[in-house]
C-alpha cells in the first residue's frame, strides 16, 4: 500500500515492475529464439514465450489488483489521478505514431514506390529495365508488385462486412459513451447494459473481423505474402484487430469492475481511460475503413 | 528556505530502505532510480568504448590485422547500438530521473512504480542485443540504421529487433513520467516559465520520444515480418521499396538525435549561469529555440538520404529544411557566449566541460550544414566526414554535456566534492584526445574514405594510425572518469556544501548534500531569487 507523504502519495516499492521486466524479455527471448530456430527445433523458444506470455498475463492481474486496491482504499487524490490520466492520454499518443508508421508505408507505397515500379515518374528507368511488362496498380491486378508475388488474388469488397464493422464500432463508440454517461448519472444498472453491449460489439467485430481473413485466405487468395497489398492490409488491420481484442477484453473487466462497485459518479479513471483506448481505436478504424477498404 | 524536514519517518517505508535487493529492484524512488540509470549507462559506455578500440585498433594500418570484416562490421554496429540506446539515452533519462523532482519541487515522479519498469526493461534489452554476439548467426553487423535488404541478411535480426522494441517501451514509459511529472508535479509558484531550462529541454524531449519511438518499433516490426513472416514492404519484387524503410527509419532517426542532444542544451544552460555568476542570457528565447529544433526536427528527415535517388523537389525542400535548423542552433550558441559575456567566470571541471561543448559541439553543427548542402552531401555522403560529424555532436556535444552534468551534480548525489584535480586531467585529456581522434577523420572523409569498411587505401594510413591514437588515448581517459566518480562516491573525505557551487541557483541547492533520500514531502515556499530563472520578466 502507498501512503501519503507530506502533501503527496508517492506509492510504496512493488516487486511488480522487475517481475514485468522479466516476464517481457522472456516473452521476446522466447519469440527470438523460435524465429531463429532450425525447422524441427521450436520446442525450447516456444515454452519460453508461453511462459512469459502466462506471466505477462499474472503481471498485469497482480499489478492491476494492487492498484485497484490502493484505489478503492481511498489512497489517489486528484494529482494522483492527473498523473494517470496523463499517463493514458500521452500512451494513446504513442499509439497513434506506432499506427502512423504502418499508414505511412501504406500510402508510400500506394503513392510512390507502385507506381515508380511501373514507370512513373523518376521511376521511368527502373521500369524498363527491371519491370518493364509491370502496369501498376492497387488491389488486385498489380498490388502485389512486379514479381506478382503471392499470385493473383481479389481485395475484400468494403461494403459487406467492412461497413457492417464500421457500424458496429461507431455504434460501440456511442453506446460507450451512454454508458459513461450513465456513470456520471450514478445508474449502475444503465451502465451495465450499455457497457456491456459495447464488449459484446467489439466482440462481434472481432468475429467479423476474423472470417474477412477465413475469406481473404481461403477464396480471395489475399495473403500476408501478397506482395505490399496484402502486406499493408493485414498489418494495418491485424493490429487494429489486436488493438479491438485488447479493447473488449479492457472493457470486459471494467463491466466486472462495474459489477463489483468499484466506481463512483466523480471517481472512475479505469472507466475514462478504457473509454478513450476504445474510441481510439474506433478513430483508427475509420481511418483504415477509408484508406485500405475504400480508396 | 525551501527545504522541507526530510526525516520525520511515521513507518519504516520512509527512509532509504537497508535491504538491498527491495531497494534497487523494487525502487520507488526517483534518486535510486536515477543512480540505477546512471550506473547502466557508464556500464554501457565502457562496453560500447570497447567495441570502438576494436574499430580503431582494426583500422590503425590498412590491411586486415586483427579481426574479421564481419566481425569488424558487427563492432562498428553494437558500438552504435549501445552508445545510443545504453549510454547516451539512459544517461539523459537518469539526470532526468535525479534532478527534475528536485529542480521543480516534487517529492519524486509522478508515476514511480512505471518509473522502475522502465529502468529495469533496459538491462534485460542489453542481454538480448548482447547475447547476438555469441549467437551462432552473429551480432547485427548491417549498422545501426539496419537498412534491408542488408539487414534481413542477419541471422539474429529477431533478437535484436526485440530489443529494439524493449528499449522502446522503456522509453515510452520513461518519456510519459517525465512529462506527467513536469506538467502535474510542480511546486506551487513553479510556473511553466520559471522551470530551468534543463527541465524544459527535458519536456521537450519527452514529446519528441514519445512521438519518433513507437515509429522506430513499426519500422522494425516491418523488418521481422519481412524476413520472417514473408511480407513485401521493403521488396521491390513485391511493390514495396527499400527506401521506404530509410523514410520510416529516419523519420524516427532525425528526431533522435536531438533527443541525444536537447537535455544536453538544457544542462549546458544550467552549468554556464552558474559558473559565469550571471543569470542566463534570453531564458524566453532559448525555450523558444528548443522548442524549434524539435518541430524542425520532424521535417528534415531526407537528408539522410540525398544520395539514395529522391525527387529533386524532396532533396530541395530537405536541404533548406535543414539549413533553418541553424537558426535556433545558432541562438542557442550566441545565448551562452552572451551568458558568458561580462560574467566573473570561473573554470571547474563542470564549466571547462560546458566550454568545449559549446565550442567542439559548434564544429559538428557546421559539418552539420555542410552535409546538409545536397550537391556537397553526394560527396560526403558515406564517408569518414560524416563519422567525423556526428562524433563531434554526440562526443564532444552529447557525452562531454553528461559529463559536465556528473562534475556539477555529483557533489550533490554524493554529498562529497570530486577531486578537481583529476577532473582537470579527465578533461585536459579528453578534450585534446577526442581531437586528435576526430579532427582528422574530416579529412579522411573529404579526401573519400569510406565509412564501416576495415580496410582502406594506404594513402588513408598517416590520419587513420594518428586518429586510431587519439581513439586509444581518448579511451583510457575515460578511465580517469570512472576513477573520480568511483573516488566522489565512496573515498572522498572533502564534505560539499548544500549549495555546492557559488554561483549556483535552483531549488536543487536548497535541499542537503547529499540529497535525502525524500525531498520535498511539503511543496517548497518558491521564492523568485533562489529560482535558476525565476527574475524572467513577461
Ligand atoms: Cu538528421
Amino acid at each position: 500500500m502507498g501512503q501519503q507523504q507530506g502533501a503527496y502519495f508517492v506509492p510504496v516499492k512493488s516487486y511488480w515492475p522487475i517481475v514485468a521486466a522479466v516476464v517481457m524479455f522472456l516473452t521476446v527471448f522466447g519469440a527470438a529464439h523460435w524465429l531463429n530456430a532450425e525447422p524441427g527445433e521450436t520446442g525450447f523458444g516456444k515454452t519460453v514465450i508461453t511462459v512469459g506470455f502466462i506471466g505477462i498475463l499474472l503481471m498485469f492481474f497482480g499489478w492491476f489488483r494492487s492498484v485497484i486496491n490502493e484505489s478503492l482504499a481511498g489512497k489517489y487524490d486528484a494529482q494522483v489521478d492527473r498523473s494517470f490520466r496523463m499517463g493514458m492520454m500521452w500512451f494513446i499518443f504513442s499509439e497513434v505514431m506506432f499506427f502512423g508508421a504502418f499508414f505511412g508505408a501504406l500510402f508510400y507505397t500506394r503513392m510512390f514506390s507502385v507506381p515508380w515500379l511501373g514507370g512513373e515518374g523518376h521511376g521511368v528507368l527502373t521500369h524498363q529495365f527491371l519491370w518493364g511488362d509491370y502496369a501498376a496498380a492497387w488491389g488486385a491486378g498489380g498490388g502485389n508488385g512486379p514479381g506478382n508475388i503471392g499470385g493473383n488474388f481479389q481485395t475484400v469488397a468494403p461494403w459487406g462486412l467492412p461497413l457492417l464493422n464500421t457500424l458496429i464500432l461507431l455504434t460501440s463508440s456511442v453506446t460507450v459513451t451512454i454508458a459513461h454517461h450513465a456513470l456520471k448519472a450514478g445508474h449502475r444498472g444503465k451502465v451495465l447494459v450499455f457497457l456491456g453491449l459495447t464488449v459484446l460489439l467489439g466482440a462481434v467485430f472481432v468475429y467479423a473481423q476474423a472470417h474477412e481473413y477465413m475469406e481473404a485466405y481461403h477464396e480471395l487468395n489475399l495473403t500476408l505474402h501478397s506482395g505490399v497489398y496484402g502486406s499493408t492490409f493485414f498489418m494495418l488491420t491485424g493490429f487494429h484487430g489486436l488493438h479491438v481484442t485488447l479493447g473488449t477484453i479492457m472493457l470486459a473487466i471494467i463491466w466486472l469492475r462495474v459489477l463489483a462497485g468499484h466506481f463512483s459518479r466523480d471517481h472512475h479513471f479505469g472507466f475514462e481511460a478504457v473509454a478513450w483506448y476504445w474510441h481510439f481505436v474506433d478513430v483508427v478504424w475509420l481511418g483504415l475503413f477509408m484508406f485500405v477498404y475504400i480508396l | 528556505m525551501a527545504h522541507a524536514a526530510t526525516h520525520d519517518h511515521h513507518d519504516a517505508h520512509h527512509g532509504a530502505p537497508s535491504n538491498f535487493f527491495t531497494r534497487w529492484f523494487m525502487s520507488t524512488n526517483h534518486k535510486d532510480i536515477g543512480t540505477l540509470y546512471l550506473i547502466f549507462s557508464l556500464t554501457a559506455f565502457f562496453i560500447g568504448g570497447s567495441f570502438a578500440m576494436v574499430i580503431r585498433a582494426e583500422l590503425f594500418k590498412p590491411g586486415m590485422q586483427l579481426v574479421q570484416p564481419y566481425f569488424f562490421n558487427e563492432m562498428t554496429t553494437m558500438h552504435a547500438l549501445v552508445m545510443i540506446f545504453g549510454a547516451i539515452m539512459p544517461a539523459f533519462v537518469g539526470l532526468g530521473n535525479w534532478m527534475i523532482p528536485l529542480m521543480i519541487g516534487a517529492p519524486d515522479m509522478a508515476l514511480p512504480r512505471m518509473n522502475n519498469l522502465s529502468f529495469w526493461i533496459l538491462p534485460f534489452a542489453f542481454v538480448l542485443l548482447l547475447s547476438t554476439l555469441f549467437l551462432p548467426g552473429g551480432a547485427p553487423a548491417g549498422g545501426w540504421t539496419m537498412y534491408p535488404p542488408l539487414s534481413l541478411q542477419s541471422g539474429s535480426l529477431a533478437y535484436a529487433v526485440f530489443a529494439i522494441h524493449l528499449m522502446g517501451i522503456s522509453s515510452i514509459m520513461g518519456a510519459i513520467n517525465i512529462i506527467a511529472t513536469i506538467l502535474n508535479m510542480r511546486a506551487p509558484g513553479m510556473d511553466l516559465l520559471k522551470m530551468p531550462v534543463f527541465v524544459w529541454s527535458w519536456l521537450i524531449t519527452a514529446f519528441l520520444l514519445i512521438a519518433v519511438m513507437p515509429v522506430l518499433a513499426g519500422a522494425v516490426t516491418m523488418l521481422l515480418t519481412d524476413k520472417y513472416f514473408g511480407t513485401s514492404f521493403f521488396n521491390a519484387a513485391g511493390g514495396g521499396d527499400p527506401v521506404l524503410y530509410q523514410h520510416i527509419f529516419w523519420f524516427f532517426g532525425h528526431p533522435e538525435v536531438y533527443i541525444m542532444i536537447l537535455p544536453a542544451f538544457g544542462i549546458i544552460s544550467e552549468i554556464v549561469p552558474t559558473f559565469s555568476r550571471k543569470p542566463i542570457f534570453g531564458y524566453k528565447a532559448m525555450v523558444f529555440a528548443i522548442a524549434a529544433i524539435a518541430f524542425l526536427s520532424f521535417i528534415v528527415w531526407a537528408h539522410h538520404m540525398f544520395a539514395v535517388g529522391l525527387p529533386l523537389g524532396a532533396e530541395i525542400f530537405f536541404m533548406y529544411a535543414t539549413m533553418l535548423i541553424s537558426v535556433p542552433t545558432g541562438i542557442k550558441v550566441f545565448n551562452w557566449v552572451s551568458t558568458m559575456w561580462g560574467g566573473s567566470l570561473t573554470f571547474e571541471t563542470p564549466m571547462l566541460f560546458a566550454i568545449a561543448f559549446i565550442i567542439l559541439f559548434t564544429i559538428g553543427g557546421f559539418s552539420g550544414l555542410m552535409l546538409a548542402l545536397v550537391p556537397a552531401d553526394f560527396q560526403y555522403h558515406d564517408t569518414y566526414f560524416v563519422v567525423a560529424h556526428f562524433h563531434y555532436v554526440l562526443v564532444t556535444g552529447a557525452a562531454f554535456a553528461i559529463m559536465a552534468a556528473t562534475y556539477y551534480w555529483l557533489p550533490k548525489w554524493t554529498g562529497q566534492m570530486y577531486s578537481e584535480f583529476w577532473g582537470k586531467v579527465h578533461f585536459w585529456c579528453s578534450v585534446i584526445f577526442v581531437n586528435v581522434l576526430f579532427f582528422p577523420q574530416h579529412f579522411l572523409g573529404l579526401a573519400g574514405m569510406p565509412r564501416r569498411i576495415p580496410d582502406y587505401n594506404v594513402a588513408f594510413a598517416d590520419f587513420n594510425m594518428i586518429s586510431s591514437i587519439g581513439g586509444f588515448l581518448f579511451g583510457a581517459s575515460q578511465l580517469i572518469f570512472a576513477g573520480v566518480v568511483i573516488h566522489c562516491a565512496f573515498f572522498s573525505k572533502k564534505k560539499a556544501a548544500d549549495r555546492v557551487w557559488e554561483g549556483a541557483r535552483g531549488l536543487e541547492w536548497t535541499v542537503p548534500s547529499p540529497a535525502p533520500h525524500h525531498t520535498f514531502e511539503l511543496p517548497p515556499v518558491i521564492h523568485d531569487d533562489e529560482l535558476a530563472h525565476g527574475h524572467v520578466e513577461d
